[in-house]
């Protein structure tokens, strides 16, 4: 009996710790995260809850603060770009190619037109690969399991074309300043084509579970409501301020690469609220499935590989184990896959600029002809490498979730003397307090789950 | 630069004392303002029916350590009706590292000037609750100044003591 007062009495102290008596009443504070299952990236909301009624609300952020700014400060120009993939975690390449593309006007270099193309198809299927992550993470956290592991389903499709072409599933570091490190796989159209029809199937059967589903749209409809007005005075962009029906999207409005020559819409919603980022989202991968279509029947092919002529690198080494030697030596020509760094010389230009003051040369020439090695030094040692004009440029691209904007300042050095993102997560999650404001707790998790908070890009 | 845009002169034209210079490197347009006039220049931008502002894009600072003065805070601002975009530049001497907030005509600012505070020290006066916001608060200096070590350590930190206020 005396224990069970004890208890009480602890009880109540603990809950006096937390209590605030605000206007004679009595609100709780909970603090929602670090660590909460809902809050995928660490971040902190501060409730101030009347019963369960949110009245007040303040995010902390900086959990995964790791010194991007300051670190790229003290790399080389192409070493940033490894970097940029811990940016949006969920779809690297957009960032790789908005930094290049940030590089490539301050140095005002032209690219090719294949790799062109080639960025905007991986561009394109990132996207795609982070809004499933962002659909199927925000429906798991509303109880659809289901559509959790079809997305993550779907996104492994993505992940392994990706895989194919830059070696890497999630960490790619594709870009290089001026071109691409390197050209696609043979045979990438049709198991792109192919993996976009599964892909397709998916994104029928997300919608055929959640855009009528009851309970999904209870909890999303009219909830964490956002007036255009509100959006674009906080910094919305992407499918969040599309979804208050403003029709801004990089692509359109400033056109990069060669999206002017697509032929895509941009749906907007009309509520603003958090079914309709959804149906955004949802509608926007079948956009970038149009865009990816598209690109493959304009690209420019690159030279035809003489197929049957060539012995693979292993394969000779096998040989040159066994003590054997290829009957045709003296004409012998190694087949080197596309996807490898030190491509032929001839095919190297379709995907790389020709710019000797940027691009580094091809490996078969470093290896036989001095002048491209000297260039190759020059451009790679120490306190000489790629030196951009001294200037400052901003350049935007439209990432999965926004705006992605490079700002980088350079004097004239092979070190960029600032680099600054402005990442598209970080204006629109500032402006959480005001979406969750008057809301229940449980209405908390979609909201934050629409926005799609990426720790990566937000705390830099 | 060889040709000014019809932008840079007209706000040039509207602002005379406050204009600094201007130029417009691979078409960025960037003026460069006292810092006096930020928020009168940033209201009338935002607007003005030729200009049209409406959104703030990014505000970030530079440190160019040894000349002055010392710092630069950058903003970025956007108009979604008229497909425009402007770069102001506002210089700050490091005596007097402070400049007017603009949360009162974006709240979007909000974050990212408690971002610029943090990183350079830079005070945004009449900001409604400047602090910092990638850091912790126990940390000391400001990271992104160029006088600041890349691998300077420090010390843990203390437990905090639970406040029931936030």
């Amino acid at each position: 009996m005396k224990k069970e007062k004890e208890d009480k009495k602890d009880f109540q102290e603990g809950i006096e710790l937390f209590e605030e008596k605000i206007d004679g009443k009595h609100h709780l504070l909970v603090n929602m995260g670090p660590s909460h299952p809902s809050m995928h990236g660490i971040i902190k909301i501060i409730l101030e809850l009347d019963g369960e009624l949110v009245i007040n609300s303040e995010v902390e952020i900086g959990y995964l603060h790791r010194a991007f700014e300051k670190t790229c400060e003290n790399r080389f120009w192409n070493g940033v770009i490894p970097y940029t993939d811990r940016l949006n975690y969920c779809s690297p390449i957009i960032n790789n190619v908005g930094y290049v593309l940030a590089v490539e006007k301050l140095f005002g270099l032209e690219i090719p037109d294949r790799c062109k193309y080639i960025r905007v198809i991986m561009s394109e299927l990132a996207r795609i690969a982070d809004h499933l992550t962002c659909i199927g993470a925000a429906a798991m956290e509303l109880g659809a399991f289901t559509v959790f592991l079809y997305a993550m389903k779907a996104r492994e499709y993505l992940y392994e074309l990706l895989e194919d072409v830059t070696g890497a599933r999630v960490t790619n570091a594709y870009t290089r300043i001026g071109g691409l490190k390197a050209d696609l796989p043979n045979g990438f159209t049709t198991k792109t084509l192919n993996a976009l029809d599964k892909v397709k199937e998916v994104i029928k059967e997300t919608h055929a579970l959640l855009t009528g589903n009851r309970i999904f749209i209870d909890r999303m409809k009219g909830v964490g409501i956002v007036s255009p007005e509100d959006a674009i005075a906080w910094g919305f962009t992407g499918p969040c301020l599309r979804s208050t029906g403003v029709d801004y999207d990089v692509r359109k409005a400033f056109p990069y690469l060669v999206y002017n020559e697509m032929n895509f819409e941009i749906p907007v919603g009309e509520n603003g609220d958090n079914f309709d980022r959804y149906l955004v989202r949802m509608e926007e991968m079948i956009q970038s499935i149009r865009i990816i279509e598209q690109a493959f029947e304009k690209i420019p092919s690159s030279l035809p590989t003489t197929e049957g002529l060539e012995y693979e690198p292993a394969k000779i080494i096998e040989m040159a184990k066994k003590g054997l030697v290829p009957e045709d030596k003296d004409t012998l020509k190694l087949l080197l896959p596309n996807t490898l760094e030190g491509i032929d010389a001839e095919k190297i230009r379709d995907i790389c600029s020709s710019d000797k003051s940027a691009v580094l040369e091809p490996k078969e020439e470093v290896y036989t002809n001095i002048e491209a090695l000297m260039q190759h030094f020059k451009l790679i040692m120490n306190k000489h490498g790629i030196r951009p004009p001294e200037g400052e440029v901003y350049f935007p691209v439209e990432a999965a979730n926004g705006e992605l904007g490079f700002y980088l300042v350079s004097k004239g050095e092979d070190k960029p003397y600032r680099i600054h993102v402005r990442p598209p997560c970080f204006a629109i999650l500032s402006a959480l307090p005001v979406m969750i404001k008057g809301l229940m707790v449980a209405d908390v998790i979609p909201t934050f789950g629409s926005i799609n908070m990426i720790g990566g890009e937000l705390d830099r | 630069m060889a040709v000014e845009s019809a932008l840079i002169k007209f706000v040039k034209e509207k602002f005379p004392n406050f204009v600094i210079s201007t130029h417009s490197f691979r078409n960025d347009d960037t003026i460069v303002i006292r810092k006096e006039g930020l928020k009168q220049v940033m209201t009338f931008l935002k607007t003005d029916k030729n200009t049209l502002f409406n959104m703030l894009v990014d505000i970030t600072a530079v440190d160019n350590l040894g000349s002055e003065p010392r710092f630069e805070v950058i903003y970025h601002i956007l108009s979604l009706t008229l497909k425009l975009r402007l770069r102001i530049k506002v210089p700050v001497e490091e005596m007097e590292a402070e400049v007017d907030s603009i949360t009162s005509i974006w709240p979007g600012a909000n974050w990212f000037e408690r971002e610029v505070f943090d990183m350079f020290g830079i005070i945004f006066k009449n900001h409604p609750d400047l602090k910092r916001i990638l850091m912790y608060d126990e940390f000391e200096g400001h990271p992104l100044r160029k006088d600041f070590p890349l691998k300077k350590q420090f010390p843990r930190i203390q437990m905090r003591e639970v406040k029931t206020k936030y």
